[in-house]
């Protein structure tokens, strides 16, 4: 078991572990999230119990947190290695010629998506603590859909997330199913999951990109 | 036909490399690509200059030793072929032709287009043999029965020829391809089973020290490899290394 944790392979079933889990929490974010367009009182309720529920609070969140900067953090040990590897580069090297833009990208496509994250957390996460925290204003069950529209009113800050959202979509393209390869699963069952892979990699990213632009273009009157 | 060679030379492994410039004329179609190497080292030669220093042996695909990055892809534009397999007629006449060495941190170059690729013995002598009983009365391997798909997946991976250019190819210089195709062809045979998980963690181990990048799933390797070892044995080797640790 020593050996285990310096090696290479380790290493990257950490990335394909975490990178799991992180869809696994999208997958939840997005089924949150669609209903504040389909029923905003639905989006509410949930949003409120996702912010005052103790499990999710003190246990989730703390895991979620730590499987980002987990996730990151490997990749940019990785990416150093990696680049270690091959001191002289290449006078011309066709990459495009053997592998695939977005496999050949990640560290990019997931700076964009950190980048992201933190004006993410900045918009909702933060303004969460403050309210709880700082502020300490009383619990408001019924505040969530209107708050989250508001931040949806800047052209500017849509555009970002729809860009966001599209980086999200080339990382989730590779790192899916890459992530199975990572832990040694290569069957037959390998084209169902890479099938599965493309399909969730653009309806997810799609589907949020749909809030964004839906509440951008239906703002809630004063 | 005439070409533009941009070849990279280097003096030795302490100095540092550069790519100079080569016209050469009445290159012929159906000349190898080493053999217009040949052809241009003559001529260098005879001008007194030092030919352009190249690793080749068998010329028939088979040894693995020709390793030139041509036009930044190993082994060239053609797939399933080494260097020494490539024909000039995958040229056209006027055409630049880049030709470089592996690049890997672990390959380091010994001169001009050679590199010292003697990591993947190290990686190789870390564990991909068996032990078997060389005298008195050992028993014939042929009286094992095999099931014939295992015997297939074993022989491809066995056809890996070291050539390095799944390192080459690989963005991250990888060696997850070569060293899984050393661990797979004995995993799925009866007789590697018994240093099967001290063999996979040595294996892996030896490939980490010699500073090979890590494997990002890009394909590149199987895309380029001259003998087609598939991805499915770099999942085998992770599948094979995480049992063997977990069971300690």
């Amino acid at each position: 078991m020593s050996g285990l944790a310096k090696s290479s392979i380790a290493r990257k079933v950490v990335m394909a572990l975490s990178g799991l889990f992180l869809v696994v929490f999208l997958t939840q974010h997005f089924t949150i999230n669609i209903t504040s367009v389909l029923d905003p009182e639905t989006f509410n309720t949930w949003s409120h119990f996702m912010g005052y529920n103790p499990l999710v609070q003190y246990v989730l969140q703390p895991i979620l947190i730590g499987g980002v900067i987990i996730h990151f953090i490997m990749g940019f040990i990785l990416e150093i290695q990696n680049k270690k590897a091959r001191s002289v580069r290449y006078a011309k090297f066709n990459g495009g010629a053997n592998a695939p833009w977005v496999s050949r990208n990640m560290i990019y496509t997931g700076l964009v998506v950190l980048a992201f994250l933190g004006l993410h957390f900045y918009d909702f996460w933060v303004h969460e603590m403050a309210y709880k925290y700082v502020e300490f204003l009383p619990e408001n069950p019924t505040r969530y859909h209107a708050e989250t529209v508001e931040k949806f009113a800047p052209f500017w800050r849509t555009i970002i997330y729809i860009i966001s959202f599209g980086l999200l979509s080339l990382h989730l393209w590779h790192g899916f199913s890459s992530s199975f390869q990572s832990m040694g699963v290569n069957n037959k069952y390998s084209s169902s999951i890479k099938a599965f892979t493309k399909i969730f990699s653009v309806a997810i990213p799609l589907g949020f990109a749909f809030i964004a632009i839906y509440h951008h273009l239906n703002p809630i009157a004063h | 036909m005439k070409l533009f060679l941009k070849i990279w030379r280097q003096k030795d492994a302490g100095s540092k490399g550069a790519m100079v410039d080569y016209t050469l004329d009445g290159v012929e179609s159906d000349m190898s690509f080493l053999e217009m190497l040949d052809i241009l080292n003559e001529e260098l030669i005879s001008k007194g200059e030092e030919p352009v220093e190249f690793d080749h042996d068998c010329r028939e695909g088979i040894c693995g030793t020709c390793s030139l990055m041509i036009n930044g892809r190993p082994h060239g534009p053609d797939s399933r072929i080494t260097v020494c397999q490539l024909h000039m007629r995958s040229f056209n006449d006027g055409d630049e032709i880049v030709i470089e060495p592996w690049s890997a941190t672990a390959f380091p170059v010994i001169k001009d287009l050679i590199v010292d690729r003697s990591a993947f013995d190290r990686i190789q002598q870390a564990g991909g043999y068996i032990s078997v009983n060389t005298s008195g009365r050992p028993v014939d391997a042929n009286a094992i029965p095999i099931e014939k798909e295992m015997a297939d997946k074993s022989f491809n991976a066995a056809t890996c020829i070291g050539c390095g250019a799944c390192v080459a190819a690989c963005k991250n210089a990888s060696a997850m391809l070569f060293t899984s195709a050393k661990v797979s062809q004995f995993a799925l045979l009866p007789q590697g089973q018994v240093e099967a998980a001290e063999r996979v963690e040595n294996m892996v181990r030896q490939m980490d020290l010699e500073g090979f990048g890590n494997c990002t799933n890009t394909g590149a390797c199987e895309v380029e490899c001259p003998k087609g070892i598939s991805l499915e044995n770099i999942a085998r080797m992770n599948r094979e290394y995480l049992t063997a640790s977990v069971k300690g």
